[in-house]
């Protein structure tokens, strides 16, 4: 067991020095293994069939089963070409910094995911959209797609059989929207990044009407490890049903914040563990467990488990899985504004209830925040969370923010009914 | 019919549409904003929520967008449940915390669909505490006017002037709630469609510009159904009238002609109407006087001075008008009796329209109606820059390249009127219009190809196609190979197609591409494709009615004159300097005696008359008007005119009366007028039909012109004076000139304003539809008369040996604008100010070959005309070998096209 | 004029001929590179080349973040604005880095060195507060240590 990429199948090979490993270490380490194994032993639809089995769940928030989806691409002599894979490397949820490690760290298990996704759905185009910030990982990639062209792995007749990919990487020129799968999709054709009626969805008609599959960066750098290893090794690195290991992370005012590597299924509190727990004399008051649109859970939540069915039964989501801390000395009104003006500012503008409710909730907490609330404030709130709930808006994005609204207004309730009582912040 | 459950109870819908349209269709009050019947569904405002359920015992259900969910079998809803009501609410809501609340001095005021959507989902209590955000506004040129607060971000605009009008110039900029719609700096709106955006807008973002000066509230208007008279499609409008002036037009449906669009001069050609120098009385020339001078006279003295130039012995030659009614110029025929009359036309232009009706009349292809092209799925486009000639068609041509796309996406469960995923692949996948022209277009953009060449290349690639499609069909004998290869494509792209479509038209000067087109037509029919349409685009609003009446062109006439055999010209809405060299004109005008002409406006014509009649235009008075597809279709008057203006027919009846002549004199009125033209010209007998006859009554009353809710009916003339005058009578329609009557019961095709309670908007339409998007209740206006030959109709026709150009000359051809080319609409300022100044245009390379450049003086040199000094305006999109000069413009003679000749830097004068 | 590498540069990015307006975010982008930020006359040659209105390309250029339409100074200097930094001390760096260049934010300072905006996260929350000058991250930043960090950009 000297493998560190065995029971660490995204990071065990990343050095500590922080520079990325290049084409030759990457080999070295059994990398392209799986490209190679694949294209020459594998029919696409095995490949699918080997990552469904594994129980792979889409690593971007939502934990839609990925050999699902790409199974939902047209197959076959008479399927639409060009077909596409897109990575969703738009990373920009606050407090979401897993896929920056992966992209920067080790960008070939990335790529190598990419061809053996690419395959799997018989692509003929991918894109990696990357946002715009992540200049190391920009220059990082650029590397590391040439020296995968250069050795074959990518291009025409890649490995001198008869498939062909293209792999290029896009530069974001930013916004949160991006990352909605359907609006990135507008973004890379050029458009304004407004995201898309579904049905119908990007597998059946995404980039330029064609079949599409848009993945998480984390979700196809599991890829080449279940391919070389096998959906059953996949299934037991996890401590509950859903497969594989996850990037756990934690920000805010924890001894050592940090990013790790852990087995699906890791507690909140073991990850707060390898954070050092809270710096000395502050009280842990609250956790925003995956990325600013999950709900908020609190010191009595330390035993629910990491994984995409446990956090839904406490009433949030695992969502990116990098969780945000609130500690007893900063104003939670004062967290809630800042996630509200991050979601009003990141409105794409479509639909009415984001467009023009989420400024409304930023205005009315930031009265709170600044001792200007009303009585009735709270009412304005409460409705704001409720009615921009999911499936009432265009995307996903108003409901996400929705999220630590709601929670924060019943977790909180004393600390906003006291801003507005007294006129003031507390802790200002 | 599949069922649904509305509150538990069971209804039955058509089957193919969405939620909202099965509900609109049912009658229920569903507010809306992004969709748009002919726009079809974005998602975007969330305003049509309801409720879903998913059997019978979920009591909780989930709100859907009733535009995003397909009304299908079994389909469980409730509109009036909390939840949905609670939400429909707070989009309002929403979008009032930054609309600024103008609605007292908002143009849209009265007719806005945020007013009503306001009302109607019951928001009123004003929650919002906070500041509003402002935008600037946007000088956007003389037609259409910006007022971005008032913007609740629907989208429409954009989805409309962008995707299905073609626009580039307008768009959405910015992001969240700072979204902005309008163009990237101020500027004149590019679009010939921009007016739309004034309909289309559910709120004042974009309104009227020229109403501005004249502003009335929606319901203080006069209106009646009427007809555009701009160009030969004759789209159906309806004119705002108040305090005796002609204030605004707005869209009238009719799914086989316009359907919701009208083009800007469409439009806002209207303000010639309101001239204020148009004679108001009849004017007889000063003789002794300097210059051209005119005095007006009592219609007793003009009468008394006509029906003796009439009466007394010689011929009097009559000379009628494209422009001008089927009534007029069947009243001036019969005044000169049919030898003496002449149509009014060039010999040139006879010629074509003679052309035309032959290819449709004799032919086996169809012409499809303005309003069926956008079901056509391959377009082949010979001659015609259809943008400029006949705007609506090139609008709704556009949307044919939609219909492959379309049918690739219902293969994925995607309905039609999920049209973003749709229009997502258009750039790829659309379907194709060929386009073979001198010169480039407002079309191009969707071409699948284009063919720039002369008028006679372009009929040679015509006749290709047709030998292409039909090895019977006559071949044009040696072509280049690229014409040939291209011939053969365009013929597979119609074979391929359901419905191919070819349009041509008179644009060219060319009988011949009048002929290639029918042929490829007619190649498809015997094909087998039976659904294959010829569309022909003609000159004038009643080109096809006036060819349809038969006679003599001017060349014609003025021989008729020259060699003395008329004492008297009367020209009818027709100013000949437009169609002949003046020459010829200043000879003939020399020659006749006495000239009369009847006219709305004083034009070169009219200037040198003795005589002047001031005649109705199509707001101030009825008659009928034969579109390009020979459908008649009848304007109804909304303006009581000024001083003794009044309908041509009826002036030419009081010649008529005054010269003594009991016999054709029966007729006071349309109806009985029409019994008599129809007893003479039996090819109109269907014009009686056109619209129900004036006796026609609805529950005992007419027809209201004014709504209910009309105000000052009593007053608003008190400043003159204080009694009510006598409400003026209408003989020739059941329509009355106050607010009288039951309007919700009006048979739709006589309905000018549509209104029902709740809907104050141009979006009420829906409401007299028979189902969204269908055609009106009870039938839209409009009645063909002219239908193709039964059977396999005449042979095809043979091409004309083509003759080759003399080597250094260049071939003149005119070019339209849709701005200036048309006289009327040329008079209103707004679209002045939008008609280009006079140039010539050359391609580059032929303008470089005589040393000319872009903005330089050249002197066009045309056969047997006077030569002419314009400026050269360069464009690759023109064919080698070829010039085109504006027509009509204001400030450019008359020069006869085609011609050949040369161009040179003029000489420094 | 678009410059022979610039034009060059632009085209490496167009994958799929048939969708060339789909390089027009790493036009923009190049050209902000070069030239600081997207003045109207950039614009309209953006739009040209990749065969666009300048309308549409506004309303590509004005949605998204990391364009700007306004002049900026040399340097630009993103401060992460969201929730992690806002936990860690975000406000107190964003005063202290305003009150030394004497700013407000959005603005240039009067040399025309720096322009600074706020910026949603940087994706690097375990080591807030973060901000980027250029291309160029700086994390766990302590507002005493600004001065520093600036120093190398003149
Ligand atoms: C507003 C919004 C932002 C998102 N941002 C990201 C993102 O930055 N990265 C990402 O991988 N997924 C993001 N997602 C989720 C994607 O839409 C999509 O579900 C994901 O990329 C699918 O990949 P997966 O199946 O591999 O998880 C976002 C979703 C929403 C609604
Ligand atoms: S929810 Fe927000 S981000 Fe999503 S479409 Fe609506 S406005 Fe855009
Ligand atoms: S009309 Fe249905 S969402 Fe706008």
């Amino acid at each position: 067991m000297s493998d560190p990429t065995h029971d660490l199948p995204l990071t065990g090979a990343i050095k500590t020095d922080g520079t990325p490993l290049s084409l030759r270490e990457y080999e070295a380490i059994g990398g392209y293994a799986a490209v190679r194994a694949a294209l020459s032993g594998l029919a696409p639809a095995d490949v699918t069939a080997r990552v469904k089995d594994a129980g792979l769940r889409g690593r971007g928030g939502a934990g839609f089963p990925t050999g699902i989806k790409w199974a939902l691409v047209p197959m076959g002599d008479d399927a639409p070409h060009p077909k596409y894979l897109v990575v969703n490397a738009d990373e920009m949820e606050p407090g979401t910094f897993k896929d920056r490690l992966l992209l920067e760290g080790n960008p070939h298990q990335l790529i190598e995911g990419v061809i053996l996704a690419a395959y799997a759905i018989q692509a003929d185009i991918a894109y990696i959209f990357l946002r715009g910030e992540y200049t190391v990982a920009e220059d990082r990639l650029h590397h590391a797609l040439h020296e995968a062209y250069e050795a074959g792995y990518l291009g025409r007749h890649i490995l001198g059989g008869p498939w062909s990919l293209g792999l290029h990487l896009h530069m974001s020129i930013g916004r949160y929207i991006c990352g909605e799968e359907t609006a990135l999709l507008n973004a890379l054709e050029g458009k304004r990044a407004t995201p898309r009626t579904k049905p119908p969805f990007p597998q059946i008609s995404g980039l330029w009407g064609k079949p599409t599959i848009v993945n998480n960066v984390e979700t196809l750098c599991n890829v080449p490890p279940i391919v070389a290893r096998g959906a059953e090794w996949f299934k037991g690195l996890s401590r509950t049903p859903n497969g594989g290991t996850k990037m756990f992370g934690v920000s805010g005012k924890a001894k050592r914040p940090g990013l790790w590597e852990r087995p699906l299924g890791t507690t909140i509190g073991e990850i707060l563990d390898l954070a050092g727990g809270m710096r000395d004399g502050l009280t842990l008051r609250g956790i925003i467990p995956g990325g600013a649109s999950t709900d908020f859970l609190g010191p009595e939540h330390l035993d629910v488990q990491m994984d995409f069915d446990t956090v839904p039964k406490v009433g949030s989501r695992m969502g990116t899985g990098t969780m945000i801390l609130l500690d007893d000395r900063t104003c939670p009104v004062g967290m809630v504004h800042n996630l509200m003006q991050f979601f009003a500012q990141e409105s794409c503008g479509w639909c009415t209830p984001c467009r023009d409710g989420l400024p409304w909730v930023q205005k009315v907490v930031g009265a709170i925040e600044a001792g200007q609330g009303r009585e009735d404030d709270l009412d304005v709130l409460r409705r704001h969370a409720r009615l921009l709930g999911p499936g009432l808006t265009f995307c996903a994005l108003a409901p996400g923010a929705t999220a630590p609204l709601g929670s924060a207004l019943v977790r909180f309730k004393d600390d906003f009914e006291r801003h507005i009582r007294d006129q003031r912040c507390a802790w200002n | 019919m599949p069922t649904i459950f509305i509150d538990g109870k069971p209804v039955e819908i058509q089957g193919n549409e969405n939620l909202l349209e099965a509900l609109i269709e049912l009658g229920l009050n569903v507010p809306y904003f992004c969709w748009h019947p002919a726009l079809g569904s974005a998602g975007a405002c969330r305003q049509c929520a309801v409720t879903q359920y998913k059997d019978e015992q979920d009591t909780r259900g989930r709100i859907v967008m009733s535009c995003m969910t397909p009304a299908v079998e079994g389909l469980r809803i409730s509109v009036d449940d909390a939840a949905s009501k609670e939400f429909r609410a707070s989009i309002i809501e929403w979008m009032m915390t930054y609309h600024p609340h103008d609605c007292p001095v908002c143009d849209e005021g009265g007719e806005c669909h945020l007013q009503d959507m306001t009302v109607m989902t019951g928001h009123s209590y004003r929650r919002y505490r906070f500041d509003k955000r402002t935008h600037r506004n946007q000088d956007l040129g003389p037609l259409v006017n910006h007022e971005m607060n008032r913007c609740i971000e629907c989208y429409r605009c954009v989805r409309f002037y962008k995707d299905f009008a073609g626009g580039t110039d307008l768009d959405v900029f910015s992001s969240h709630n700072h979204v902005y719609f309008g163009r990237h700096e101020d500027g004149t709106l590019e679009s010939e469609f921009s007016g739309n955006l004034v309909e289309v807008c559910p709120t004042g973002v974009f309104t009227d510009k020229t109403l501005k000066k004249h502003f009335t509230r929606r319901w203080d208007y006069t209106t009646a159904p009427s007809v555009c008279t701009h160009c030969s499609l004759g789209c159906n409008i309806t004119p705002g009238e108040r305090y005796g002036e002609l204030r605004r037009i707005r869209n009238r449906y009719n799914r086989d002609v316009n359907g919701y669009f009208l083009c800007d001069r469409g439009r806002y050609g209207y303000e010639f109407v309101n001239e204020p120098r148009r004679p108001k009385r009849p004017m007889r020339r000063v003789p002794e006087a300097a210059g051209n001078q005119f005095r007006e006279v009592t219609r007793e003295e003009a009468m008394g001075a006509l029906g003796a130039l009439v009466r007394d012995g010689g011929p009097v030659i009559g000379i009628g008008s494209p422009r001008a009614s089927v009534e007029a110029n069947f009243a001036l025929r019969l005044l000169v009796g049919a030898e003496n009359f002449y149509l009014g036309l060039s010999k040139d232009e006879n010629a074509l329209m003679a052309a035309t009706l032959e290819a449709v009349l004799e032919g086996p292809a169809r012409q499809p109606s303005l309003g069926e092209i956008p079901k056509h799925d391959a377009v082949f486009i010979l001659g015609e820059d259809l943008t400029n000639v006949a705007p609506l068609a090139a609008l709704h041509v556009r949307q044919t390249v939609r219909n492959k796309p379309r049918a690739r996406a219902r293969a994925l469960g995607i309905p039609d009127w999920n049209v973003l995923p749709v229009s997502r692949v258009i750039d790829t996948e659309r379907g194709p219009v060929h386009i073979a022209t001198p010169y480039g277009g407002k079309l191009d953009d969707i071409a699948a190809s284009t063919f720039r060449a002369t008028p006679d290349a372009i009929a040679q690639l015509g006749f290709a196609v047709a030998h292409a499609i039909a090895t019977d069909a006559p071949d044009p004998g040696p072509l280049p190979e690229e014409t040939r290869a291209l011939a053969a494509r365009i013929a597979a792209d119609l074979l391929e197609a359901e419905r191919p479509l070819v349009v041509a038209g008179p644009s060219c000067d060319s009988v011949e591409v009048i002929r290639a087109a029918a042929n490829v037509a007619w190649a498809l029919c015997r094909r087998g494709r039976t659904t294959a349409g010829l569309f022909y685009t003609a000159h004038e609003a009643n080109s096809v009615g006036l060819e349809m009446m038969g006679g003599g062109h001017l060349e014609d006439a003025a021989a008729a004159v020259l060699e003395g055999r008329a004492r008297a010209v009367i020209v009818l809405e027709n100013d000949l300097y437009r169609r002949a060299d003046a020459r010829l004109v200043d000879a003939m005008i020399e020659k006749a005696g006495t000239l009369v002409v009847i006219d709305h406006l004083m034009t070169p014509t009219g200037i040198r008359a003795d005589i002047v009649l001031p005649a109705a235009t199509f707001a101030e008075g009825a008659g009928t008007l034969v579109n390009n597809v020979g459908s008649a279709q009848r304007f109804i008057e909304v303006l009581r005119p000024a001083g003794e203006i009044t309908e041509s027919w009826r002036w030419l009846r009081r010649i008529n009366t005054a010269a003594g002549r009991s016999t054709v004199t029966q007729w006071v009125d349309l109806d009985s007028f029409l019994r008599e033209l129809v007893g003479e010209l039996p090819v109109f007998a269907r014009i009686v039909n056109v619209a129900p006859p004036a006796s026609f009554r609805v529950g005992g009353r007419k027809i209201p012109r004014q709504s209910h809710r009309y105000s000052g009916r009593t007053a608003m003339n008190a400043n003159i004076a204080v009694s009510e005058g006598a409400v003026a009578q209408d003989l020739d329609s059941p329509l009355a000139f106050t607010m009288e009557g039951f309007p919700r019961m009006t048979p739709a095709k006589l309905m000018a304003s549509f209104w029902t309670p709740g809907w104050n908007s141009a979006q009420s339409i829906t409401r007299f539809q028979e189902e969204v998007n269908g055609p009106l209740e009870g039938g839209d206006p409009g009645i063909r008369l002219i239908e193709p030959a039964a059977g396999d109709g005449r042979p095809y026709y043979a091409p004309a040996p083509v003759a080759s150009a003399a080597t250094g000359t260049l071939l003149a051809i005119e070019r339209l604008h849709i701005f200036g080319s048309e006289e009327l609409s040329a008079r209103a300022p707004g679209i002045a100010t939008l008609a280009p100044t006079p140039y010539v245009l050359l391609h580059p390379e032929d303008a470089a070959a005589v040393g000319l450049a872009e903005g330089e003086m050249a002197e066009v040199l045309l056969t047997d005309q006077l030569p002419v000094r314009l400026p050269v305006v360069c464009a690759p999109a023109i064919a080698r070998g070829v010039l085109a000069l504006p027509r009509g413009l204001s400030g450019l003679p008359f020069v006869s096209l085609p011609a050949s000749g040369t161009v040179r830097k003029a000489p420094v004068a | 004029m678009l410059s022979d590498a610039i034009k060059q540069e632009i085209e490496s990015h167009i994958h799929e001929p048939e969708h060339r307006a789909a390089a027009c975010t790493e036009a923009l982008r190049i050209v902000q590179r070069e030239r600081g930020w997207i003045d109207d006359e950039s614009l309209a040659e953006v739009a040209e080349f990749l065969g666009m209105s300048p309308h549409e390309l506004d309303g590509v250029a004005t949605f998204f973040n990391l364009i700007h339409r306004r002049p900026v100074g040399r340097h630009v200097i993103r401060v992460c604005a969201s929730v992690s930094c806002w936990v860690m001390g975000y406000e107190g760096l964003r005063e202290k880095l305003l009150a030394h260049l004497g700013v407000e934010m959005g603005e240039t300072t009067a040399d025309g060195r720096f322009t600074v905006v706020p910026n949603q996260c940087l994706g690097c929350c375990d080591r807030a507060p973060a901000l980027m000058i250029g291309r160029d991250l700086y994390r766990d930043v302590n507002p005493d240590a600004l001065e520093a960090i600036l120093e190398p950009y003149r």
